[in-house]
């Protein structure tokens, strides 16, 4: 883990607020409700969990919260504006496969960039692939880098574009664990160094525990907001102190209820 | 080692030409040509300039078909293929258009253009129309959702979307489908010459037997024939090694 | 991919429908307008198809065309699987095998009529190895390519498991391979019947292809021309959806989920 200074973690200002959200799919003939009565306000700046069973919903929320999908009831308001569609200011990571396999390191950073002037994206690129550490492979393709590395890559080109959210939805799900825990430590100093609102979706409990001011934990389908965790911990968070492992325990029983219903 | 791997196919064709010829020499006088009359018949074309002038113009219909058949049915495919409804409405009519044999339209085909060049070409036209407009609709389906949520998520307009996402993303499936209809294209064009009036390798073919028996220039015909269409595929399959194609044929 | 909205069921239909209304209208229209006196419309299209029908040569057609389809096809299944069985299996034998066939490949069905009616004369069979020709080298590419496919795990849990080679063969890589050879057989099998249309308007004088260039050449009946063309347009896609249905069978369902 990182030994940069800590950095606290309450900011004023709510950023990003859901109300009363709700998801029905019809498949089959039949209506399936994933999302229930969803109910959230994320301030600015901070660093959110999204903490559930796999196929509770998260990414389904996820992508209501970033305007990929409309809610069946309910609205989303990011600024005190509602969401109608996906946007460049909130820049959603995916799990797998996100990047674009025909542009090199260098393209897909810039892929936002097109509004620049060709000097100002080559610095803003050169200075995203510096902090997400893949000097050396500007011109490689995407096919020649790692798991861990097409992921920093993706967070790369979100952050190219300065979105005040970002999304990442289980972006270190397909990586070894070893991986992802360099993973977690990359995104909290990129985190410190430039603050953004971060949302992040993860079924992983340790995961949320070491990065998260707040872990909001969903039920299983359909889901509603269980409980809401806040984690007073300045990072860099000791993995064995005896609060961390509080704040563990805490979360493994109320995830324990989600499992079991 | 290596060297002498590479040889047995060679040798295994060798020994197939030598039992041909074998076979054509204790049966003499029926029609089949040994490989010897073959390659003499092929000289005989080099001779008369015939040879050059055939292979000309069969790759000259062959392109026009095949080119004119891409510049419509690609943009047409990926159009069909990105939209739901344009697909219900398209998508029967096409299936029942598919699997009528391009020389079915010959009349058609006669009809419209009379008997010549103009013709030939639109028997490849067609012939290659419905895979490459089913090539491109499969390929628009098989562009993942997430380069396109992607697209969506950095707000790009549709001219900008469709150029730096989409087209990117279907090249590789569209230059398979490219070289593999280009093969049918040239299988066609043997059909189609059949109605050509006076020169390529197709009508070379039909022409040989009808005027004279002329059995070792159809062979001779046919062997070029099968070589032109091989080559013709190695050279699609050497554009696909383009180093900026190369991502479709790896693991993303 | 793009939908404004789910489509509803009665889209389905409704498309189709309306894209083949408009097809047949833009068609009537250009015949009405352009006061052709040849191509026929959508109305005496009807009447040549009814009158094919009512003279009963159609059926026979269609059973010449079908049959030689199924004979030469057959043929092509029953030769070239266990070739690109054996070709696939052994990397050696293909390797000098292959070039032979990636020669005789590119050469149209119709380019061998010459030749088949050496072998065979003028008629029903030469028409069937030229069905067989087409058919033969897609089936065989696809088994090669098929039993290449199966991944190397396999082989090693077949081994684990104490079979030999030929039991690993049967019960493994063949069952592995299965649905790539199914869509190799399906796309064979429209080859299959556009050679043996092409086929029938050369080197035979029965069947749907036969009945194409006759209409044309005895009496310039376009309108039975175009009635023919549908129909073998109606029986290709027939025998495609047909072939389709073997895909769902449970045992090589999972090859084709999307």
């Amino acid at each position: 883990m990182s030994t940069r200074a800590s950095v606290t973690t309450s900011v004023p200002g709510v950023k990003l607020q859901m109300e009363h959200i709700g998801m029905v799919f019809a498949r089959d003939g039949k209506s399936v409700s994933v999302l229930e009565d969803i109910n959230l306000d994320v301030r600015d700046g901070e660093f959110i969990c999204i903490l559930g069973p796999s196929g509770c919903g998260k990414s389904t929320l996820l992508n209501v919260m970033g305007g990929f999908v409309s809610p069946t009831s309910g609205s989303v308001s990011i600024d005190g504006q509602t969401v109608h569609g996906p946007d460049p200011r909130r820049i959603l990571v995916f799990q797998e496969r996100g990047v674009f396999p025909w542009l090199t390191v260098e393209g897909n950073i810039g892929f936002g960039l097109s509004k620049l002037s060709s000097s100002e994206s080559r610095q803003r690129i050169a200075h995203y692939v510096q902090m997400t550490r893949l000097q050396g492979f500007e011109h490689t393709y995407p096919s020649d880098l790692s798991g861990g590395m097409k992921q920093r890559l993706q967070v790369a080109r979100a952050l190219a574009v300065n979105p005040d959210i970002l999304y990442l939805d289980e972006p270190f799900g397909a990586l070894d664990s070893v991986t992802r825990f360099i993973m977690r430590g990359e995104l909290l100093r990129i985190w410190q160094t430039e603050r953004r609102t971060i949302i992040f979706v993860t079924h992983d409990i340790d995961e949320a525990v070491q990065l998260a001011d707040r872990v909001v934990v969903l039920s299983s389908r359909p889901a509603k907001i269980q409980d809401v965790l806040s984690i007073d911990i300045a990072h860099p968070r000791n993995l064995s102190s005896p609060r961390y492992l509080e704040h563990r325990d805490d979360l493994l029983k109320k995830i324990g209820l989600a499992y079991a219903e | 080692m290596n060297s002498l791997v590479r040889l047995r196919p060679v040798a295994f064709i060798a020994a197939l030409v030598v039992i041909w010829q074998i076979a054509v020499n204790r049966h003499p006088g029926q029609l089949l040509p040994g490989p010897l009359e073959v390659l003499r018949g092929i000289g005989d074309l080099l001779r008369h300039g015939l040879l050059l002038k055939y292979v000309v113009a069969s790759l000259f219909r062959v392109t026009w078909g095949f080119l004119l058949a891409a510049v419509i049915a690609i943009p047409l495919g990926l159009t069909i293929g990105w939209y739901r409804r344009a697909e219900m409405a398209f998508n029967p009519l096409v299936q029942i258009f598919r699997p009528i044999s391009p020389l079915a339209w010959i009349p058609i085909a006669i009809l419209w253009f009379g008997v010549g060049d103009l013709a030939s070409i639109f028997l490849i036209f067609v012939g290659c129309f419905f895979p490459l407009l089913l090539t491109a609709m499969s390929a628009v389906h098989n562009i993942p959702d997430v380069y396109v949520n992607v697209g969506r998520n950095f707000g790009l307009n549709t001219a900008d979307f469709i150029y730096r996402v989409v087209y990117p993303a279907v090249l590789p499936q569209l230059i398979t489908g490219l070289r593999i209809t280009l093969g049918i294209a040239w299988l066609v064009v043997v059909a189609a010459e059949m109605i050509a009036v006076n020169s390529g390798l197709g009508f070379l073919i039909i022409d040989a037997r009808n005027a004279g028996n002329r059995y070792d220039l159809v062979v001779a015909g046919m062997v070029i024939i099968g070589t032109i269409g091989l080559l013709l595929d190695l050279g699609m399959r050497s554009l696909e090694r383009v180093k900026s194609f190369r991502w479709g044929y790896s693991e993303n | 991919m793009n939908s404004l909205a789910k489509p509803g069921r009665w889209e389905k239909f409704f498309w189709p429908v309306l894209a083949a209304a408009l097809l047949l209208a833009i068609w009537h229209y250009s015949v009405v307008w352009t006061a052709t006196k040849v191509f026929p419309s959508p109305l005496s299209v009807e009447k040549g198809l009814a009158e094919l029908l009512r003279k009963h040569v159609l059926w026979a057609d269609i059973g010449d065309s079908l049959r030689r389809v199924a004979i030469g096809f057959g043929t092509a299944a029953v030769v070239g699987i266990p070739l690109g069985l054996t070709l696939g299996w052994y990397p050696a034998a293909n390797q000098v095998l292959n070039p032979v066939l990636q020669i005789l490949r590119p050469i149209s069905p119709i380019a061998w009529i010459p030749v088949a009616i050496i072998f065979f004369g003028i008629g029903d069979r030469a028409a069937t190895f030229l069905v067989f020709l087409g058919a033969f080298f897609p089936i065989v590419v696809a088994c090669v390519s098929g039993v290449s496919n199966v991944p190397s795990i396999f082989h090693r849990a077949g081994r684990n498991f104490g079979l030999s080679p030929a039991q690993i063969l049967a019960r493994v890589v063949f069952p592995a391979a299965l649905p790539q050879i199914l869509i190799g057989l399906r796309i064979a099998l429209g080859i299959a019947w556009l050679v043996v249309v092409a086929g029938e308007m050369i080197a035979v004088d029965s069947g749907l292809g036969y009945l194409v260039i006759d209409s044309r050449n005895s009496g310039k009946r376009y309108d039975l021309v175009v009635a023919a063309m549908l129909l073998i347009g109606l029986i290709g896609l027939a025998l495609d959806i047909g072939f389709r249905r073997l895909e769902k069978i449970r045992s090589v369902r999972w090859g084709f989920r999307s």
